[in-house]
This record gives C-alpha cells, structure tokens and sequence, in this order.
C-alpha cells in the first residue's frame, strides 16, 4: 500500500514537470528570440540561454525608443488604466442600486448586462466601426480613432462582470448597516465612502485589475477601431504579420513587454482568478 | 431610503447609457444595415434596398460562410472534449499532495493571463518554419514536415493545440474548485461501503461535478466560438479556408472586400447561432439548478 502510495507520488510529480515543461518552453524561446540577433536566429534553432553581455538589446530600443510602440505602449496604459477605473466607480454604483433597491425590472436589468458580454465581439466589429467613424458624431469629432471610444467600448464587456462580481460581495454586506448610517443622517456618498468601499475592498481590487488586464489584452475591436493616434499594443504586435520578411526577435521583444501586466497581476490576484473568469458561478 | 427609487435609477443610470451607446445601438444598427445592398467599393457605393431578405437569401447558400460556422463549432467540440478530459485529471491529481505542487499550480496559472494576441505570437515564434525549434525538433527525430503554412489539417490541428495550452489551465482550476467544495460524506459511506476508486469517481464525483461541468462547457464553448486573435496570428485565416472561423470571414469580408451590407447579415446570423447556443445551455444549467433544490 505504502509503495502504490509513493509510486503515484512520483507519477504526479512526473506528469506536472512535463506539463511545466510544455508551458514554460514557448514562452522560454519567445524571450530567446527576443536578445538575439537576425543572423543568430538563422538556421539550427539554439536553444542555450543568451548571456547578458551579449543580449541583442536592439530588439528592445528599435520599437520602444527609435520606433512608435512607445505610443502604444502608452495608449494601452492611458485606456486600460482609465476603463478599469470607470467600470470599478459605474459597476460599484450599479451594483449598489441592484442590490438594495426594489427597482421594476432589476433582474431583466442585470440578465441584459449579462447578455453584452456574451456576444462575439466580431459581430460587432462592424456596426461599431460604421457607428465610431461615421454616425456619433460632434462638428468634428468622431469616436473612432480615440483613446475615448476604446474606453467607452470596453465597458460593454467589463461592465457586466464587474456587476456580477461584485454583486454577490456587495449583498453579503448586511443591508441594517447602511440603514443604520442612514438614520444617523448620512448621506448615499459616506455611506459609499465609510462603509461599502472598505468592507468590498478586496472584491473592487480583484474587479479593477481583471477589468485592466481584459482591457490591456483586447485586440480585435482595437485594430478595427483604431488607425494611427490610439493604437494599443496587441495592434502593435499584430502588425509584424503583415510585413514582409517579419524582424522576429522585435516581435518577440514587444511581446515580452506586452507580457509585462500580466505577470504583475499574476502574483496579486493569484487567488480570485477562477471565481473571476467564471463570473464567480464557481467560487475560487 | 431605499424605498426612494429615483436614487436607485439614478445610480444606475451611467451604466445603462453605456450599455445602449456601445452594445444596444450597434445591434440595431447592424440589424438595420443587414437589410441593404451596400458596398462602397462598388460602382454604386451608397445603400439600396432590395427586400428584408436580400442580404440572408444569399447567405444561406454561401458555402463557404456555413463552413466557418461548422468549422467553428468543431473546433469548440474538439477543443473542449481534450480541455475537459486533460483538465479533470490535473484537477484530481491537485487534490492529493505532491512535491513542489504550489509551485506547478502557479506556472499553470501563467496561460490565463497572456493575452490571445501573445498567446498566437509566442506558437508562431515557436512553431513557425526556419525559426521555431518545434519544426526542426520534429523533422530530425521524426521525420516529419511541420509546416503549417502549406498543410491545412496541420493548421487546424495547431491552432487546437495552441488553444488547449492556452485554456486547459481554466478548466483545471475550475474543475479543481469545484472538486475541493465536494461534500466529503459520501466518499466516507461509498469507501465504508467497499466502493474502489473507479467506482467513486463515476458514481459520487461525475455526478456531483455536474453543476460545475457546465458552467465549464458553457464558458468554453462561448470563448471557443469567438476565437479570433491567436488564429488571426499564427495562421490568417489559412492557408485555403482550413482556419477560417465566422469571426475571421466576417472580417475578411468586411474590412477587405468591404461587403457591409452582407457582413451585417452575417454578425447577424452569427450573433443568433451564438445565442441560441448559448440559450440552450443557460436552460439546461437551470433546470439542472432546480432539480436539485
């Protein structure tokens, strides 16, 4: 018994060093890619770690200082930063009316909010191209090609996890609690700020950050929206295909950096990831 | 307070402008578009009018869109068929404890957060040929050509097994959770009553993972329809036809050949496959709800 024991032990172990493996080897040869020269990445693929003095660091100054990624380096911190900001603030007071208040048609509400998420996003490209570049429009300003189209945008997706995530933190929060500031003469604002706000902390971080990193990570509606001023990384990146004679080691260099959020966010919400993706049906 | 509903309204009220600026207003609009001949390529580049059904009367005989919906929902099943098989397994061996298992379960995290565009970069860097090791890796030991470029099934395949890195991850770290929320007194009776191990996981943790599974296929197999940005990476759609999926023809055809009229006709129809999918399983997960309550 105690050998079958030690023997699946082993086996585990065995499996998940392979699956490491598997996982970690692309990506491995992505950052390869990425110090090494056009010549040294000709013919027989050298899979031997590049020293630091001889790291090819052309791949990284040719995009971000010489080149226009920069930009979009930082078109995707100004949208993602911003929508994950605005859907945090919208999302908390929605959840907050949902919750409480006995509103006509609040659970039609939240389905409808569901609903928008669901959607593909390719069977919107269109419309929403035609409606950005020709139809909302002020004298002369149009949505498309705009850091603030891009944020608006990405609330159709962030906005209804956002509620569904903090939707079940929000009605964990005892309703007698707001009535009782309430009698005590406070407003709807410090009941906000003294009440809700730090005790749905963590659940408002956890939504911040997923809502940045989805917005960090879109590309399809960024590509079609987008043209020369508000271009995000993953269009950036997208770009590469299409030249002739694709420079590999700056395509892996920019993908390295747009790599960079998500790893951060990797280490801080570790924990909530499941219960985020899938909209919290599974707790994590 | 709160029987004060205009303040209610009014907190949501941000929310639903939203809502209808960027996701209802598009719909009707596409909805609106999809009932016109509208080219602006063609010789004549404004929008007529030809009958409510012009647009579909031809979409239902275009061959090659209905294969991208078929080529879509087989690529949903196949993925999700080894996504669920490989997944449970890396779920149940995360229950028992093993050296180093918190470090492996942290690398198996690292997919989820790499965005589909990386995703479709880091397989081409590796895959593709002259550059990617996994090409020469197996052509010296196997003798086998990979070259995705020219072979259609080998395209298809690859964008499977891009697909299952990317997202067997997700399914073993639902499944887990919900493995580790199980009840624990029905293993008790089941391994008092002689129950093996085979006959417990069938009869007590299949059908108490019911509940979970479907959330699972129903998250899956929604991402899996919308799959775009990786495919559109590594492959472009080819070569051929062999990786076209709906969300890539309808961009062909809307931002190249500039068929608007009849790219709206297609989101249309593509949006309504996707709900009804959608629809079905959302009614199986609450009949299954209500059984159990």
């Amino acid at each position: 018994m105690k050998i079958r024991k030690v023997i699946g032990k082993i086996s585990t172990t065995i499996l998940w060093t392979i699956l490491t493996l598997i996982t970690l080897f692309p990506i491995y040869w992505m950052v390869l890619v990425s110090t090494r020269t056009p010549v040294e990445l000709f013919g027989k693929p050298d899979l031997s770690p590049t020293f630091f003095q001889k790291i090819h660091w052309k791949n990284f100054t040719k995009p971000f200082i010489d080149g226009i990624y920069s930009d979009y380096l930082f078109n995707s911190i100004i949208v993602a930063t911003s929508n994950a900001a605005l859907v945090t603030v919208l999302a908390l007071m929605a959840t907050y009316a949902l919750s409480r208040f006995k509103l006509p048609g609040s659970e039609s509400i939240f389905f409808w909010t569901m609903t928008n998420r669901m959607a593909p996003p390719a069977a919107f490209m269109l419309p929403l191209f035609l409606l950005f570049s020709t139809v909302f429009k002020f004298g002369d300003f149009t949505l498309f090609d705009t850091k603030i189209g891009l944020i608006l945008l990405y609330c159709v997706f962030n906005l209804p996890f956002a509620i569904w995530l903090l939707k079940g933190i929000i009605d964990g929060i005892p309703k007698e609690l707001d009535e009782a500031m309430i009698v005590d003469g406070a407003n709807l604002f410090t009941v906000f700020w003294k009440l809700i706000i730090p005790l749905a902390a963590p659940g408002i971080a956890v939504t911040s950050l997923l809502s940045f990193l989805f917005a960090w990570n879109e590309y399809l509606l960024a590509s079609t929206l987008t043209s020369v001023y508000a271009r995000t990384i993953p269009t950036g990146l997208s770009e590469f295909v299409t030249t002739t004679g694709t420079n590999w080691g700056t395509m892996a260099a920019v993908a390295l950096v747009s790599m960079i959020p998500a790893l951060i966010f990797l280490f801080l919400v570790q924990r909530y990831i499941v219960a985020g993706l899938t909209f919290g049906a599974v707790k994590g | 307070m709160f029987s004060n509903n205009k303040t209610g309204w009014l907190l949501l009220t941000p929310t639903i402008l939203i809502l209808i600026l960027v996701g209802l207003v598009p719909f009707f609009y596409v909805l609106y578009v999809g009932f016109f001949k509208w080219n602006p390529l063609a010789v004549d580049p404004s929008m007529q009018f030809e009958g409510f059904g012009y647009n579909y009367r031809q979409l239902i005989f275009d061959e090659v869109f209905l294969s991208s919906i078929w080529r879509s929902i087989r690529f949903a099943v196949v993925t999700l068929f080894f996504e669920l098989s490989l997944g449970f397994i890396l779920a149940l061996s995360l229950l028992s404890s093993f050296p180093f298992k918190s470090f492996f379960r942290g690398v198996h995290t690292l997919p989820l957060v790499i965005a589909p565009i990386v995703v479709g970069s880091i397989f081409k860097l590796f895959t593709v040929q002259g550059l990617g090791p996994l090409p020469h890796f197996l052509k010296d030991f196997f003798g086998y050509t990979l070259n995705y470029g020219l072979n259609a099934d080998q395209a298809f395949w690859m964008i499977v097994i891009m697909d299952i890195w990317h997202w067997t991850p997700f399914v073993t770290l639902t499944l887990l959770a919900g493995l580790s929320a199980l009840p624990q007194d029905p293993y008790e009776s089941a391994k008092i009553d002689g129950a093996n191990n085979f006959q417990i996981f069938i009869y007590i943790t299949i059908p108490m993972m019911v509940p979970v599974l479907i959330v699972v296929i129903f998250i899956r197999l929604m991402d899996s329809l919308k799959i775009v940005d990786e495919v559109w990476m590594l492959t472009g759609g080819g070569p051929g036809y062999a990786t076209r999926f709906t969300g890539i023809h309808i961009w062909k055809e809307v931002f190249e050949k500039r068929f608007y009229g009849f790219g709206s006709a297609m989101s249309i129809l593509y949006l309504y496959i996707t709900i009804v999918i959608c629809w079905l399983l959302y009614s199986v997960m609450v009949s299954r709800g209500k059984s159990e309550d």
